[in-house]
């Protein structure tokens, strides 16, 4: 195999990895903030209960999403050096923002937020907490940014011939405000947010129906839930508005997520399907002009389709990214029809009743997950063959001096430490949810900060 | 070309990205060295207060190194893009350490197994000693010359970067780094441990003066270009000058047990050694080792004015932000550790 794949697998492979964690810990941040904002105003010692908890949960989550991500951070040097010479101007300044105004929000707080529950009073806590959690809101801005004026780059100009080709700033707000930037940082924030609360709800789901930690496991339920069908709404807006944003700026991205081949055809929108790339054909279920409709507001208005581009200039992969983009849709619809049944039930006071019911929510958990991943599939292979839409082609952005062996020496040893990884984040996952919130935080008859005694006493409790 | 206080952007930019890799060598530098000794440790007492010395803070330290990497990636995006594909291989290295080292901190008390928690300390201390290795190593590399050919494309063998200047610059870092780990901890623990410590620290100091003066021999006899500087213009010698005081104040302060004072001395120590380096390469970054004409400097490295100046106004906005809320983690946790049930 040639650099050029192994470099996109080890790329596809460790940022696909890394972005297990991130929705995660933004989706369980914002839980977090509200069940304590819930304990300082009501003062019910169960809201803290759970904020412990989660905040627990959240620490592993954390822990593999910065250490992963460090990786992506140099992973731009080390395989695609050429790249980073070409956008290191625009890239670089949303990558410094993205250092200075989040990373360092985030983990600044975070050793109060895990450490400081006894040290620092509740409301400096809380604050710290919403740090934690806007700082995470905010690293995903800049990365969306960066990743966003790659897929639509705007505020720039060229400079310097052949390889000493540069891209370079002309105007910040512009780079910034590219036109796919809004749409992409709210869907994938909401996207976050949805996996945070799904990963709630599907815990205490379980407990309900084992019968543990009942009353705690209501309130923090109908907490997510409010979440997950809030957002799970605006989802279906944000995406759309994605869609009608990539149908003006990628037109041949938005024809491989349909299967399109001609302008000439009626443009249909697929509910399923399977793409047949030899005979231009897809096979599924659709709405007749659905797509001009979703775009133009009509059915009849032609779209163009892949052969309306240049052969070399659309990607290959139309059944994948078809079957991607489908299914993030899908799930999608999954989600607002089941959390508005979820908050429907609720209203009639029979949401805890069914066992059927809370395990759906307990296997749910999976497919904001999948959801997110498969989003970002579709518009990372809908980009190519392009690096920077337009303008720096995949191949073209690789490090010229980084051998094949190089990198499947580092794409193997990638591997294996992800598969510990992953094993570990399961099982640990798995121990902390089954001791539940009482694990070790009935902290009240406990002598606290008495430095050995204490030690001593973590001790027996093996914590 | 734009200036502020006559100072252009490029070396202005120069200067930030060297202030954030002074600042990580000092934080990191005393939790990477805290690793490295973890395994003289021997009770599980001891490890685990050890470990929660550096429990609150490593995480923010590390944020040093993501904020470096995207300083020199923003500023200097040629530099950053010849050095990492360049030293692919150390810097693969690096970074698999610097995940085990993260997550054997995360883990090893999560579960109450000897042979569990023995294999995250193995795995803890191998990574913090490998991780302060390599950035030596690449620091040696740097600082001896790198094989740029046109371009900016480095020509070398990727095996090219352990030679016997990089790997004696690599021990000097980790002795360097448990010095200041030593350090720390003697702030951090009493008792029994801290008796242990403090003997330690000892023994560190004087594994530090003699790697020191070693690497600083072989360098003036077989590397001198690095010294014309000096020569040039003797009125830098102050700043070698204040990195051997500050050296030497180091054993002063930790035999009359002033260790806050002595902690700062050493981190003083490690910003006087970097800025003998800026010195000493400015307005080279690296020295090609082919022809001096192919190496990387801050004005051909460097992203455009504009770029620069949009950076320069965010650091003006964030830096101020970013050391308050590292002073008040640091006040929150001041002091002798304190174990309690949110502890690794
Ligand atoms: C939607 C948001 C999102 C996306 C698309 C990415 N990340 Fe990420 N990243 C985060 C959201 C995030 C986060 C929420 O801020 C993390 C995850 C959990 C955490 O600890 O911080 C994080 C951690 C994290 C860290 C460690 C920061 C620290 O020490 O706190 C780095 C260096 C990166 N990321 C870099 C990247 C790069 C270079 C990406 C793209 C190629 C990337 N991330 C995609
Ligand atoms: C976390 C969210 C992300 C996911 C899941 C993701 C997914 C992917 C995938 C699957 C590929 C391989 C595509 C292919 O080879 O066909 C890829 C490539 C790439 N992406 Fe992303 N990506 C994400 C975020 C980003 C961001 C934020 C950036 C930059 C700011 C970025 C830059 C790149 C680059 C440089 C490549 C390599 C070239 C390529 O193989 O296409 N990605 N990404
Ligand atoms: C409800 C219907 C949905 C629609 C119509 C929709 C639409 C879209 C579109 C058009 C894109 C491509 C944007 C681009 O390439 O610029 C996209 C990407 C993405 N989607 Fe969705 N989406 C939906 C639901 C979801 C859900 C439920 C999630 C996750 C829980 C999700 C997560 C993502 C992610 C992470 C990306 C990649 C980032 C981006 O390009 O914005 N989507 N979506």
């Amino acid at each position: 195999m040639d650099v050029e794949i192994l470099s996109r697998i080890q790329f596809a492979f460790t940022i696909s990895f890394h972005y297990i964690y991130p929705p995660l810990s933004i989706g369980l941040g914002l839980i977090m903030v509200l069940m304590e904002g819930a304990y300082l105003r009501t003062r019910n010692k169960m809201y803290e209960t759970l904020a412990r908890f989660w905040t627990k949960i959240f620490a592993i989550t954390f822990g593999l999403g910065v250490a992963t991500g460090i990786v992506m951070e140099f992973e731009f040097g080390t395989n695609w050096a050429a790249y980073s010479r070409f956008v290191g101007d625009i890239f670089g300044s949303a990558l410094a923002a993205e250092g200075i105004f989040a990373f360092a929000l985030e983990s600044g707080f975070l050793g109060v937020l895990l450490f400081g529950w006894n040290r620092v009073k509740p409301i400096v806590h809380f604050i710290s907490t919403l740090g934690v959690w806007l700082g995470s809101m905010f690293s995903a801005v800049w990365i969306v940014v960066a990743n966003s004026w790659m897929q639509t780059p705007t505020g720039y100009h060229l400079v310097g011939e052949g390889s000493n080709m540069r891209a370079e700033i002309t105007d910040f707000w512009a780079m910034v405000f590219n036109p796919s930037s809004v749409d992409r940082i709210l869907h994938v924030w909401i996207g976050a947010l949805i996996a945070g609360a799904f990963l709630v709800m599907s815990v205490h789901a379980w407990y309900l129906l084992k019968g543990r930690f009942v009353e705690l496991s209501r309130k923090a339920f109908v907490i997510a839930l409010s979440v997950a069908a809030l957002f799970s709404v605006l989802q279906l807006v944000t995406g759309h508005s994605s869609a009608s944003g990539v149908a003006k700026n990628q037109p041949a991205k938005l024809a491989a997520f349909e299967g399109h081949f001609n302008q000439s055809d009626q443009a249909h929108l697929y509910l399923l399907g399977w793409v047949d790339k030899e005979n231009q054909k897809v096979y599924g279920p659709y709405i007749p002009g659905g797509l001009s409709l979703l775009i133009h507001g009509d059915f009849d208005t032609p779209v163009p389709g892949l052969n309306d581009f240049p052969k070399d200039e659309v990607p290959t992969q139309v059944n994948a990214i078809f079957q991607f983009y489908h299914l993030m849709v899908a799930f999608g619809l999954y989600f607002i029809g089941l959390t508005l049944f979820g908050l429907f039930m609720w209203w009639r006071g029979k949401l805890f009743s069914y066992p059927w019911l809370l395990w759906v929510f307990v296997f749910s958990v999976i497919l904001p997950q999948l959801a997110n991943q498969f989003g970002w599939f579709a518009a990372e292979m809908g980009r190519q063959p392009w690096l920077v839409y337009g303008l720096l082609r995949t191949s073209d952005g690789l490090s010229a001096v980084v051998t094949a062996n190089q990198v499947l020496f580092s794409l193997i040893m990638f591997t294996l430490i992800y598969a510990l990884l992953f094993v570990l984040f399961l099982y640990l996952l798995d121990k902390k949810i089954r001791k539940g919130p009482y694990d070790d935080s009935d902290t009240e008859g406990r002598p606290l900060q008495q430095g050995m005694a204490g030690l001593l006493h973590t001790e027996h409790e093996q914590q | 070309m734009a200036t502020i206080l006559g100072i252009d952007y490029p070396t202005l930019w120069f200067l930030v990205v060297g202030a954030l890799f002074s600042g990580y060598a000092i934080l990191d530098g005393f939790d990477l060295g805290a690793g490295a000794w973890h395994l003289f440790f021997r009770e599980e007492k001891s490890r685990r207060i050890a470990l929660n010395a550096v429990g609150p803070v490593w995480d923010g330290n590390e944020v040093w190194l993501v904020i470096g990497g995207g300083a020199l990636f923003a500023g200097f995006p040629v530099l950053y893009a010849s050095i990492f594909s360049a030293m692919y291989i150390p810097f693969m290295l690096f970074l698999f350490a610097l995940i085990f080292r993260a997550v054997s901190i995360e883990f090893r008390s999560k579960e109450p197994m000897k042979w569990w928690r023995n294999t995250w300390d193995v795995s803890y201390s191998v990574s913090s000693i490998l991780m302060a290795l390599l950035l030596g190593v690449v620091m040696g590399n740097i600082l001896q010359g790198v094989a740029i050919g046109p371009d900016y494309e480095f020509q070398g063998h990727w095996l090219e970067f352990i030679n016997p200047y990089s790997v004696m610059v690599g021990i000097t870092t980790l002795a360097l780094f448990m010095m200041h780990g030593a350090i720390y901890l003697a702030m951090k623990t009493e008792g029994k441990l801290f008796v242990k410590v403090h003997r330690l620290l000892n023994q560190s100091i004087i594994f530090f003066i003699v790697s020191y003066s070693l690497v600083t021999l072989y360098t003036l006899i077989y590397i001198p270009h690095l010294s014309d500087d000096l020569y040039e213009n003797a009125a830098l010698f102050v700043v070698p000058l204040l990195a051997f005081l500050s050296i030497a104040n180091v054993p002063r302060l930790v035999s009359r047990e002033k260790y806050v004072q002595a902690f700062i001395f050493s981190a003083l120590t490690m910003s006087f050694l970097l800025i003998l380096v800026a010195i000493e390469l400015y307005p080279a970054m690296v020295v090609s080792t082919i022809d001096p004409a192919y190496s990387i400097t801050v004005y051909n490295a460097a992203s455009s004015e504009k770029s620069l100046g949009i950076m320069l106004i965010m650091t003006a906005i964030g830096a101020p932000l970013v050391i308050g809320y590292t002073v008040f983690v640091y006040k929150t946790f001041w002091g002798k550790v304190k174990m309690d049930e949110n502890s690794y």
